[in-house]
């Protein structure tokens, strides 16, 4: 059942792009790159059971240190590169609270993180050209084949997102993806049993945000232009929303939560006006009879005896 | 004469000025199973989690083999081959049996990057699936630790304390819960786990005919105090501890 799900899921993507507008293939693009962050905050919070409130905020490093470094000539694997690292070891250092506090005073510790990410990205203009953003970023080239129309653009996305997916299921079926589960559920009984909790809690951060530079990494030449008010506590709240909606602690609910986030409300844009009330009360309903997602909303479907 | 496997010199903890433990000193020779009972509130989980590094002790000091270890984190004392059970179950309910067995021996094998990069059951898995069959749980392996009944659960967590192979292991309550046929049988398997892979234990337990069965020595407190230390028909004997909390 499984693999044919995989599979089908594989070809639809692959065969959406065909047929659709530029607009529809941005937003299939934008699922991808929005995909990708939300498994790193997956990661994060769902395996580790660490709440970050700045995911958007290292999808902003991320673009940013792409958008920079593209502008000025280098290549898109440099800004890979650079984003990783930088995101990994910011991320690691924001560890470091979650070591002290958890649950809500860890939401206010990450918020306030995100919050100083966005100021530094309005107000050093030197660097990030604060309100004015960065423009003409380029779509790269790979041996020859450009990424510049959106199809073409899309199925790098694509490729990025199927990597950072068989890297994190090779992590999460790893011991650590075990230690990761202990710490969240029991980090007191962990460590008993010689699970090193700290250095799991910075590494779960730190892979986290890693992958939240690399969403901004792919961001950035999508949209081929960014402002620091992409980057704000809104986008950090979105990413949660998808981890959250499509099934916290489920490898395929970023996934699924990504495509609502990002495509619901384009389906309900026949309400005109409303249709981000529209999307709200969607949401609203969902969590309110299922706090386990979409994932745990199908899980209790397909066997509703034993619950 | 080699030094005890575990020695504590008056070991003190106290919360805002109330004496949970007031100076205990006491030591655990190689092999040997120490009974640790005494009323509730006597002070015994405190004295657990200030050797086991959960909670700093005040003042005093504790040494495995001779080495003091005041101050390390539990983890760190874990692999130096320190296992334990809390008072209350802790097992990891979203992971089955087997995982929570592998869980409780991986991080004692290679370093941090080797369990990154290698396989998913860390080269543990015959090793789990043996101490599952020890603690007659074969039946439950691919079950989620959550679904089992109680008693199962606390044989599980029990099993988890050894499956790094511990030195000396400290047990608080196993008994607790468990009904009187399993309890037989986890008698028997840390008897056996005494006996062949002479390993040290101290038990907190409220279950006296399991205490005086099972142990060598049997250690009383009382008030945060160290109230009698012998065998246990000394301790059965001793007028102090019957008043205090054996009665009649």
């Amino acid at each position: 059942m499984r693999p044919i799900l995989l599979f089908v899921g594989v070809a639809l993507l692959i065969a959406a792009p065909f047929g659709l507008k530029p607009y529809g293939i941005y937003l299939l693009s934008l699922w991808a790159v929005m995909t990708i962050a939300a498994i790193g905050l997956n990661l994060t919070l769902g395996y580790a059971g660490q709440i970050s409130l700045a995911q958007g905020a290292f999808v902003g490093i991320g673009a940013y240190t792409a958008a920079l470094l593209t502008t000025q000539g280098w290549p898109l694997a440099a800004a890979f590169a650079a984003a990783t690292l930088i995101c990994f070891a910011v991320g690691w250092l924001l560890g470091y609270p979650a070591l002290r506090v958890a649950h809500h005073y860890l939401a206010f510790v990450t918020l306030s993180f995100a919050t100083l990410v966005f100021l530094v990205l309005r107000n050093e203009e030197w660097l990030t050209r604060g309100v004015y953003g960065i423009t003409g970023i380029p779509r790269p080239a790979l041996l020859g084949w450009s990424t510049r129309a959106p199809l073409d653009f899309y199925f790098f996305c694509l490729g990025v997102l199927t990597l950072v997916s068989l890297v994190t299921w090779r992590l999460i079926r790893s011991p650590w993806g075990r230690a990761f589960t202990a710490l969240r559920e029991n980090p007191m009984r962990a460590s008993s049993l010689g699970v090193d909790t700290r250095r799991y809690t910075l590494m779960a951060f730190a892979i986290g945000s890693a992958l939240g530079g690399v969403g901004g990494v792919l961001y950035a030449p999508l949209v081929q232009f960014i402002e620091p008010g992409a980057f704000a506590l809104g986008l950090s709240l979105n990413l949660l929303l998808m981890v959250i909606v499509g099934g916290t602690g489920r490898f395929f609910g970023p996934f699924l939560g990504a495509a609502i986030s990002v495509l619901l409300p384009e389906w309900l844009r026949f309400g005109e006006g409303l249709y981000l009330i529209g999307y709200a009360v969607c949401v609203v309903v969902l969590l309110a009879f299922c706090p386990a997602g979409l994932l745990g909303l199908a899980e209790r479907l397909r066997r509703p005896a034993s619950s | 004469m080699t030094a005890p496997v575990l020695e504590v010199r008056d070991l003190k903890k106290s919360f805002g000025g109330i004496g949970a433990v007031n100076g205990v000193s006491f030591e655990v020779r190689a092999g040997e199973i120490l009974g640790l009972i005494g009323p509730n509130g006597s002070g015994k989980s405190t004295l657990f989690n200030c050797i086991l590094g959960q909670l700093a002790p005040s003042s005093g000091e504790v040494r495995i083999d001779g080495r003091p270890i005041t101050g390390m984190r539990p983890c760190d004392l874990n692999r130096l081959g320190i296992g334990r059970t809390f008072q209350l179950l802790q097992v990891f309910p979203q992971l089955t049996v087997r995982e929570n067995l592998i869980l409780a021996g991986q991080e004692h094998r290679g370093s941090m990057w080797s369990r990154l990069l290698g396989r998913r059951d860390a080269g543990l898995g015959a090793a789990a699936d043996r101490m599952i069959e020890f603690f007659r749980l074969a039946a439950l392996a691919a079950e989620k630790a959550g679904s089992l009944s109680y008693g199962q659960q606390k044989l599980l967590d029990v099993a988890m304390a050894f499956m790094a192979g511990p030195r000396l292991v400290l047990l608080d309550e196993p008994a607790g819960g468990v009904n009187p046929t399993m309890l037989a049988g986890l008698r028997e398997r840390l008897r056996e786990i005494n006996a062949v892979d002479r390993a040290t234990f101290v038990v907190i337990e409220h279950n006296m005919e399991f205490v005086m069965s099972l142990c060598t020595r049997v250690m009383v407190m009382a008030e945060g105090k160290l109230l009698a230390m012998g065998t246990p028909a000394e301790v059965r004997a001793n007028p102090a501890v019957i008043e205090a909390y054996l009665g009649h």
